[in-house]
């Protein structure tokens, strides 16, 4: 299993080099949802800086869709469940190898969309480890449920207005855990973040542990 | 045939237990101290929705681990799951909707977002999603599979999301509203109004749930004898 | 000897409209076999049940000893499929997709490169192919690439859907060179095209079986002089009977929760 999702990993995020779709179209969708943000909630300093984490969050969950359907429709156009289900490999490696490299185009967007909270909205950047681990742990969790609708949504027809509408009220725990514990660090109170942290683990574990084995039923009848 | 004046016989007593319950609660209890004039009435109705709405969803998710089980699989447990998720969305918009006319005439606001109110809402939207999964076309096999999986992963949300939704709310100093509270001040005929009212709730969901199922049913063999007309056209082509 | 491949009414759908309606067909070890039959007749079908994708409704279907009504994945990596699409992955190289491919089904990273150059050598993918992204490659190129895949893997059944499609004259031989090597080996082949009487299947092919409306049928009567007449023994008319040789009533649906099997 793992040497499988080491090669899936490999595979994924060496297509990703050379395509550039997370540099070229990902991130700067979601720098667009924070100007469009930004724009929205008016020019005023006041009005944004404390959203700032709401907005960051909400742009990363958005652009998370985005990263998931470009994970699937990778896997050659019409047929992407077929091309895995023959190649022999195993399907929960499938799951984690496509999970990591999600995980880690998240992390490298997330480390941009910081930079761009800073500027665009004057968030003070303390306490980055609890920024850091909000980051990781929350990844971890959307990177998971998001292969996990992915793969049920790419068998469909309708996958590109499915897969936003199964994902995203489910990962509401993690846009909420997320936020909050950013809030706390930006406000300088990064003791209050452990609460939220821990929410994020727990959903994290849970659905990498739900996603490794749901994937390959989902892969194969579903 | 008997198994149809039994759903007959249960749906009159349903019925006549919500108008009981409508009735009773209007005209007959009394005003509750320290609510406003007449709104405490809502409090037969409101629980009884949200509680329908809770077994509805577990049912649809026992129903979907049973179909998921190897020992148990079997078709009826997956039209059960699609139906009770059906009459759970159901339930779970009227819930909104006597929740924020509550919020309205307590708080004065339409959504207050309290703990209960925006778990609910999030369930709404989380099941509609699964209808949605539900009602892309597929082999059986497939759909009832997938669906069933779908409901699970969206089932383990619902504690996350409460909890999470408890401890974000429980941060700001807000409306400290607690419907275990209320219900201690429950006596006398408002409170077997409620029980009523939770009772007559729950007949009406059997008494839907068992008209869902039995449409599921029928749904199938129409197309079971749909594929045989396929398999006889198929059949045909070969016919020169 | 087992049958490589036996098929007893099989039937598969797809939503509501069935693919395959009833298949029976026993294909053995080390032949060769040419699918052959109109547009829509349900050969791509026939193979992917083969190879475990598509679900069996009813009836029974049992490959390479395993029985694909109660477990499909099994017999993927005994398979080699070769498709309409190419499951290759666009940004990556010849030498990447087919190390990826070869690695993905079971082989160490030394040898799949060892695997991989000598399929690329034996697919005349040279020069600087190796290193161009799939992306970039003509269609038959890709073909090619494909095809390479599967000589990498040596599976002991290949299903072929229409493998000389998009191939100039020198890759189709190689092809048909790869295909008797194969069953050399000991591999079985299926293949399938649409193309009747002279063409590279039909003389590659030990027997041809012909299928219509998603069954095997008695092959068609013989068109001037046309070969496929001798197929079948009693050159049978070309009305088929109204009722079909299966049993009465449609066949009950063998949801995998309430399996039935055809005897």
């Amino acid at each position: 299993m793992w040497r499988d999702a080491l090669l899936v990993c490999g595979k994924d995020l060496r297509i990703e080099l050379r395509a550039k779709i997370g540099l070229n179209q990902v991130a700067p969708f979601a720098a667009t949802v924070l100007l469009l943000f930004g724009l929205a909630l008016g020019p005023n300093r006041q009005a944004l800086q404390p959203a700032a984490a709401a907005l960051f969050w909400i742009a990363v969950l958005l652009s998370v869709v985005l990263a998931v359907q470009r994970s699937f429709a990778v896997e050659s156009a019409d047929s992407a469940r077929d091309g895995l289900r023959l190649s022999g490999l195993d399907p929960a490696g499938i799951f984690l190898g496509k999970g990591a490299a999600i995980v880690t185009q998240l992390l490298v967007l997330e480390a941009l969309l910081t930079v761009g909270v800073a500027l665009l909205f004057g968030a003070q950047l303390s306490d980055g480890l609890v920024l850091l681990a909000a980051c990781v742990t929350a990844s971890i969790g959307l990177g998971a449920v998001g292969v996990t609708y992915g793969v049920l949504s790419s068998g469909v027809r309708v996958k590109e207005t499915l897969l936003p509408l199964l994902l995203l009220p489910v990962a509401a725990p993690v846009l909420l855990g997320a936020t909050k514990a950013w809030d706390e660090a930006l406000a300088g109170t990064p003791g209050q973040a452990g609460v939220w942290l821990s929410l994020l683990a727990v959903f994290a574990v849970l659905y990498v542990a739900v996603g490794t084995v749901a994937f390959g039923p989902l892969l194969e009848g579903a | 045939m008997r198994a149809d004046r039994a759903l007959r016989v249960l749906g009159a007593f349903a019925l006549v237990g919500m108008v009981a319950t409508v009735w009773l609660g209007l005209f007959v209890t009394p005003n509750a101290v320290g609510y406003a004039d007449g709104t405490v009435r809502l409090l037969y109705i409101h629980p009884p929705l949200a509680w329908v709405m809770f077994i509805a969803y577990g049912m649809a998710t026992i129903s979907s681990l049973l179909y998921l089980w190897p020992r148990t699989r079997h078709a009826r447990f997956d039209r059960l799951a699609g139906a009770s998720a059906e009459v759970g969305v159901v339930f779970t918009g009227l819930t909104l909707v006597s929740g924020s006319i509550w919020g309205r005439t307590t708080w004065g606001v339409y959504w207050a977002w309290d703990p209960l109110l925006t778990t609910t809402a999030l369930l709404f939207v989380l099941y509609l999603g699964y209808l949605a999964l539900r009602n892309v076309p597929g082999d059986p096999d497939t759909v009832a599979r997938r669906s069933a999986i779908a409901g699970l992963v969206a089932f383990l949300d619902v504690p996350i999301v409460f909890f999470a939704v408890s401890w974000w709310r429980s941060l700001h100093q807000g409306p400290t509203i607690d419907l275990a509270t209320r219900h201690s001040y429950v006596h006398g005929s408002m409170a077997w109004t409620l029980l009523l009212g939770f009772v007559s709730f729950t007949l009406t969901y059997v008494w839907l749930m068992v008209h869902r199922y039995r449409l599921a049913v029928l749904r199938e063999r129409e197309s079971d004898e749909g594929l045989e007309n396929a398999l006889a056209d198929r059949w045909a082509e070969a016919v020169r | 000897m087992a049958p490589a491949v036996s098929l007893r009414d099989a039937v598969a759908l797809a939503g509501r409209f069935p693919l395959l309606a009833g298949v029976t067909l026993d294909v053995g070890e080390g032949e060769i076999v040419h699918l052959s039959g109109p547009n829509g007749a349900g050969k791509s079908s026939l193979l992917r049940l083969c190879c475990g994708l598509l679900s069996l409704r009813s009836g029974s279907a049992v490959v390479l000893g395993h029985d694909l009504a109660v477990d499909r994945r099994a017999v993927r990596l005994l398979i080699g499929y070769l498709g309409h699409e190419t499951f290759l992955y666009e940004e990556l190289t010849v030498e990447e997709n087919l190390r990826f491919a070869l690695r993905a089904a079971g082989s160490g990273a030394a040898e799949a490169r060892v695997q991989a150059e000598g399929a690329m050598a034996r697919l005349a993918l040279t020069g600087r192919l190796p290193s161009t992204p799939v992306g970039k490659l003509s269609a038959g190129q890709r073909r090619r690439t494909a095809i390479a895949v599967v000589v990498g893997r040596r599976p002991r059944l290949w299903l072929l859907d229409e493998p000389h499609a998009g191939l100039d004259h020198d890759a189709r031989s190689t092809l048909d060179e790869v295909i008797l090597e194969a069953r050399a080996g000991g591999a079985t082949v299926m293949l399938s095209s649409h193309e009747l009487g002279e063409s590279d299947a039909h003389s590659l092919a030990d027997r041809v079986v012909h299928l219509a409306g998603g069954r095997v049928v008695p092959a068609p009567p013989a068109v001037d002089g046309d070969p496929d007449a001798a197929a079948s023994p009693a050159n049978p008319p070309a009305v088929m009977p109204a009722s079909p040789a299966v049993p009465q009533g449609a066949p009950k649906r063998a949801r995998q929760s309430e399996a039935v099997h055809v005897a």
